[in-house]
C-alpha cells in the first residue's frame, strides 16, 4: 500500500465545437489544407490536422487536474453532468488524449465505461465473451479459463450457443458484466456502470465491486449513485466545471456536492437549445420548483401544501412517443422515490404518454402532495424519454429544493424529526375493545 | 461496508512518487509527446485481439450469407469468367504467355480482390467500431489489420480453385515457386498500407467511403489484372506503371505460378519500393491520427 498507481499532472483537455469538429466533409478540409500548407508547412503535422483559421469554440472540459491514487485506493469522482468525470475517466483509460498535462499508470489497466463493450448482435454468447474480453485487454487462455464461472455469473448457461440479438436487454447486460467482472486488473475504472440492471443485479454489482476492493486493487470510480461512493470508496473528489474543487471523506465530497446544487432559485433553464442536456430528438428547457398552484418558482416549500415539479422541454422530431419522470434524492443521496407520467404510475392519466408528440415545447407537471416529504433538502432528478425506452436525458439533481416545517404537522410533538426520509401522514385509527376483551388481534 | 480496522491512507502518508514494487507494467500519457511511431511490441502482446477481430469479420460475413464462405470463391470465379468469355468473343488475348487465358486471369484476380476486399473492409473499420473505440482503448491498428487478415484467409479458400485450374489444364509449376510467399506478402503490405491510408482518412472524413469503390474500380485497370504487361503495357512505360506497386505483386505472383519469363528486377524494385514507402507513410500518419480518433470520429 505504499506505491502509486495513479499519478495525473496537471491534465487538461479541450474539445472543439465548431467546424470540421466531427464531421468535417474532406472537400472542405481539402482546400483549407491547401491554403493552410501553403501558409504554414507542416503546421497540420503538429497536431492542426485540417483545423486552420475558421473560427472555433473551444471547450475545457478538464483543466489542469492533478491528484494521486495509491495502490490499494479506492476513490471515487463526484461532479454533475458535464464536470469532466468521464473525459477524465476516458484520459486515464486512454480512449481519449490529453490537450495537456501528463499520467503515469502503474499495473494493468482495465476500463469499464459500459457494459458489453465490443458486443456483436449476430454473435452467440460464447463468442462474445472471448471477443469482450479481448478487447478489454484478457488474453485469450484467460478467458479460457474464466469461461464457465463467467457463464455462471450471468446465468445464461443455456443460451450460450444462441446469438446475442436474441437475447433480453437483461441478459445482455448481465452477460457483460460476468465478462467485465472477471477482468482482473491492477487498476479498474469504472464509469456509471453500477447503474445499470434490475436492484438484484446493482446489488451483485456492489459486492463485486467490493470484492475486488477487498483483493486489495486500485479502483477509480465516477458514479451518480451517491450511497455507493460513501460505502465502497476511501477517498473522494469532487469535479466542477473540470477542476477538483474539493477532495476528503466520501461523505464530506457528498455533502459538498449536494451543498453546491442551489435550491434558492428553484428554476433551472437552458436558455441556448446548443447547450440543453438532451439529444438531437428532445431538449430539456427548463426544471421549475412550483407551490400554490402558482407561476412564482421556490427553492423553499411549506411542508403541509402540494409541490409541483414542471418540466419543460422540446420535442424536436415529429411523432415522437416521450414520457417525463423525476427522481427524488435527499441530502445524503439515498433515493427517495422515481417516478414517471406513465399510467400505472399515475393518480390521473396523462393523456400525453406514450401519444407521438408534434414538434415544439411541452410542459410536464407532477404534483407530489403535502405532508409527504420530511423538513430538509431534496435533490430533482428530471428524466426524459421515448416510450418505451430507458432515460434519454437525466440531469441527476440538477436542482434541490427546501422543506420547511410550518408547525402543520407538529402541534403535538416539538422534539427533532431528523432522520425519516419522508414523514407522511397516514390513517391511523383506535377503538376501545372493554376491559373483558382478549388481547389479540382482530380478525380480518 | 467499509469497516473501520481496515488501514486507510492519510494524505501525510501518501508516497510522492512512482515506486516498482510489483514488476508491473508502466503506461504514460504525455500530451507533451503526442506522437510516436508504431509500438510493435504492443502489436504483438494484443495478437490474440488480432484474432479474435479477424474471426468476428469473417463469421459477421458469412454467417447470414447463402452461400457463405463459397462467396469468396465466387466472385473471382466469376469475374474470370466474364473476361473469358469477353476476350473469347473479341478473338484476341491480352496475354503473353502459353498459359490458357482463364488461369492467367484468374492469378490476377487473386491478389487483386485480396486488395479489393482488404480495402472495402478496411476503410470503413474504425467507423463501425466506433462504439468501441470511444469506449476502451486497444490498439486501434488491430482494426484495419484484421480486415486484411479475413482478407487473406478468403484469399487462401480462393486459391483452393486456382490449384483445381492448374491441375485441369496441366500446368506443373516451375521453381519460381518459392517466391509465391513472398509475392502474397507484397500484396499483404500494399492492402496494409493502403487500408491504413484510408480507414484513418474515412474516420476523419467520412466522404473517403464513397470514394473507394470508383478508387477500386480504377484499379483494377490500371494494374494487370486481367491482361499481362508485357502483351499491352509498351516496354518505355512499364517502370512508370509499376510505380502501382499492385502490378510488382500480381506480375510477380502470376510468375511465380505459371513460370514463364521473369518480370524484369527493375519493376519489382520499384513497387516494392513504392510498398514500403506506402506503408511506412501510413502507419506514421494512422498513429497521428490515433490521439484524435475518438474526438472526432
Amino acid at each position: 500500500m505504499s506505491d502509486l498507481a495513479i499519478r495525473v499532472q496537471n491534465v487538461s483537455k479541450r474539445f472543439r465545437l465548431g467546424t470540421g469538429a466531427s464531421y468535417g466533409r474532406f472537400s472542405e478540409t481539402l482546400q483549407d489544407w491547401a491554403v493552410g500548407l501553403f501558409r504554414r508547412p507542416w503546421a497540420w503535422w503538429r497536431g492542426q490536422t485540417g483545423e486552420t483559421a475558421k473560427p472555433t469554440r473551444d471547450v475545457w472540459a478538464l483543466r489542469d487536474v492533478s491528484f494521486d491514487v495509491a495502490q490499494g485506493e479506492v476513490v471515487g469522482i463526484v461532479g454533475r453532468n458535464g464536470a469532466g468525470k468521464s473525459t477524465l475517466l476516458k484520459v486515464l483509460s486512454r480512449v481519449i488524449h490529453p490537450t495537456r498535462g501528463r499520467v503515469e499508470l502503474v499495473g494493468r489497466v482495465g476500463s469499464l465505461l459500459e457494459v458489453g463493450t465490443g458486443f456483436h448482435p449476430e454473435l452467440t454468447g460464447r463468442e462474445n465473451v472471448f471477443l469482450s474480453g479481448a478487447i478489454l485487454g484478457m488474453s485469450r487462455r484467460e478467458i479460457r479459463r474464466k469461461f464457465d464461472e463467467i457463464a455462471a455469473f450471468a446465468q445464461i448457461e443455456p443460451f450460450l450457443d444462441t446469438p446475442v440479438k436474441r437475447y433480453s436487454n437483461g441478459m445482455v447486460v448481465r452477460l457483460g458484466f460476468a465478462v467485465a467482472a472477471h477482468l482482473e486488473p491492477e487498476i479498474l475504472l469504472v464509469d456509471e456502470v453500477l447503474s445499470v440492471g434490475d436492484v438484484a443485479f446493482q446489488k451483485k454489482c456492489i459486492g463485486k465491486m467490493d470484492e475486488v476492493r477487498r483483493q486489495g486493487r486500485t479502483v477509480l470510480i465516477v458514479s451518480h449513485n451517491l450511497p455507493s461512493i460513501v460505502n465502497l470508496c476511501g477517498r473522494a473528489m469532487l469535479l466542477d466545471a473540470g477542476k477538483i474543487v474539493f477532495e476528503g471523506s466520501p461523505a464530506d465530497v457528498v455533502r459538498q456536492y449536494l451543498a453546491t446544487v442551489r435550491s434558492a432559485a428553484g428554476e433551472i433553464t437552458w436558455p441556448d437549445l446548443d447547450r440543453a442536456p438532451g439529444d438531437p430528438g428532445v431538449k430539456l428547457c427548463s426544471v421549475r420548483i412550483l407551490q400554490d398552484d402558482g407561476r412564482q418558482p421556490t427553492g423553499d416549500v411549506d411542508i403541509a401544501k402540494d409541490v409541483l415539479i414542471e418540466i419543460t422541454y422540446r420535442n424536436l422530431v415529429e411523432g415522437t412517443p416521450l414520457y417525463a419522470g423525476i427522481w427524488l434524492k435527499d441530502q445524503l443521496g439515498t433515493f427517495v422515490l422515481s417516478s414517471h407520467n406513465a399510467r400505472s404510475q399515475n393518480l390521473t392519466p396523462d393523456p400525453w404518454y406514450g401519444r407521438p408528440y408534434p414538434r415544439g415545447v411541452f410542459r410536464t407537471v407532477c404534483r407530489i402532495p403535502g405532508n409527504f416529504l420530511n423538513e430538509g433538502r431534496y435533490h430533482v432528478t428530471p428524466l426524459l424519454g421515448r416510450v418505451p425506452q430507458p432515460a434519454l436525458v437525466l440531469e441527476e439533481s440538477t436542482i434541490a429544493f427546501d422543506v420547511h416545517d410550518t408547525g402543520a404537522m407538529r402541534e403535538e410533538y416539538t422534539g427533532s424529526w431528523a432522520g425519516p426520509v419522508i414523514r407522511p401522514r397516514l390513517a391511523w385509527c383506535t377503538e376501545p375493545l372493554g376491559e373483558g376483551a382478549e388481547a389479540r388481534p382482530a380478525k380480518e | 461496508m467499509r469497516s473501520q480496522a481496515e488501514p486507510t491512507i492519510h494524505p501525510a502518508d501518501r508516497p510522492t512518487s512512482i515506486g516498482a514494487s510489483r514488476s508491473a507494467a508502466r503506461t504514460v500519457i504525455d500530451a507533451a509527446q503526442p506522437w510516436r511511431f508504431v509500438d510493435f511490441g504492443e502489436l504483438w502482446r494484443s495478437r490474440d485481439l488480432l484474432w479474435m477481430l479477424t474471426a468476428r469479420d469473417l463469421k459477421v460475413r458469412y454467417r447470414q450469407a447463402v452461400v457463405g464462405a463459397a462467396w469468396a470463391v465466387l466472385q473471382p470465379v466469376l469475374t474470370m469468367v466474364i473476361f473469358g468469355v469477353l476476350f473469347g468473343l473479341l478473338g484476341r488475348k491480352p496475354a503473353a504467355g502459353d498459359a490458357p487465358y482463364l488461369v492467367t486471369a484468374y492469378c490476377g484476380l487473386l491478389p487483386w480482390h485480396l486488395l479489393a476486399t482488404s480495402l472495402s473492409q478496411a476503410t470503413a473499420s474504425l467507423v463501425n467500431d466506433r462504439h468501441v473505440i470511444t469506449r476502451v482503448y486497444f490498439p486501434r491498428m488491430l482494426l484495419p489489420m484484421a480486415s486484411v487478415v479475413a482478407a487473406l484467409v478468403d484469399f487462401g479458400i480462393a486459391a483452393v480453385v486456382l490449384a483445381g485450374l492448374m491441375a485441369w489444364f496441366g500446368i506443373a509449376p516451375t521453381l519460381a515457386l518459392v517466391t509465391l510467399p513472398g509475392f502474397v506478402l507484397l500484396a499483404v503490405l500494399v492492402a496494409l498500407g493502403a487500408g491504413l491510408w484510408l480507414s484513418a482518412l474515412n474516420a476523419l472524413y467520412r466522404d473517403i467511403g464513397y470514394t473507394v469503390p470508383f478508387l477500386l474500380q480504377v484499379g483494377f485497370f490500371v494494374s494487370p489484372v486481367v491482361y499481362e504487361t508485357a502483351a499491352l503495357v509498351p516496354e518505355r512505360w512499364r517502370l512508370v506503371y509499376s510505380l502501382n506497386p499492385m502490378v510488382g505483386a500480381i506480375e510477380g505472383f502470376r510468375w511465380a505460378l505459371l513460370g514463364g519469363p521473369a518480370p524484369p528486377m527493375a519493376m519489382l524494385g520499384v513497387s516494392m519500393a513504392v510498398a514500403a514507402a506506402f506503408l511506412l507513410g501510413g502507419m506514421a500518419f494512422f498513429r497521428r491520427v490515433e490521439h484524435v480518433i475518438a474526438d472526432r470520429i
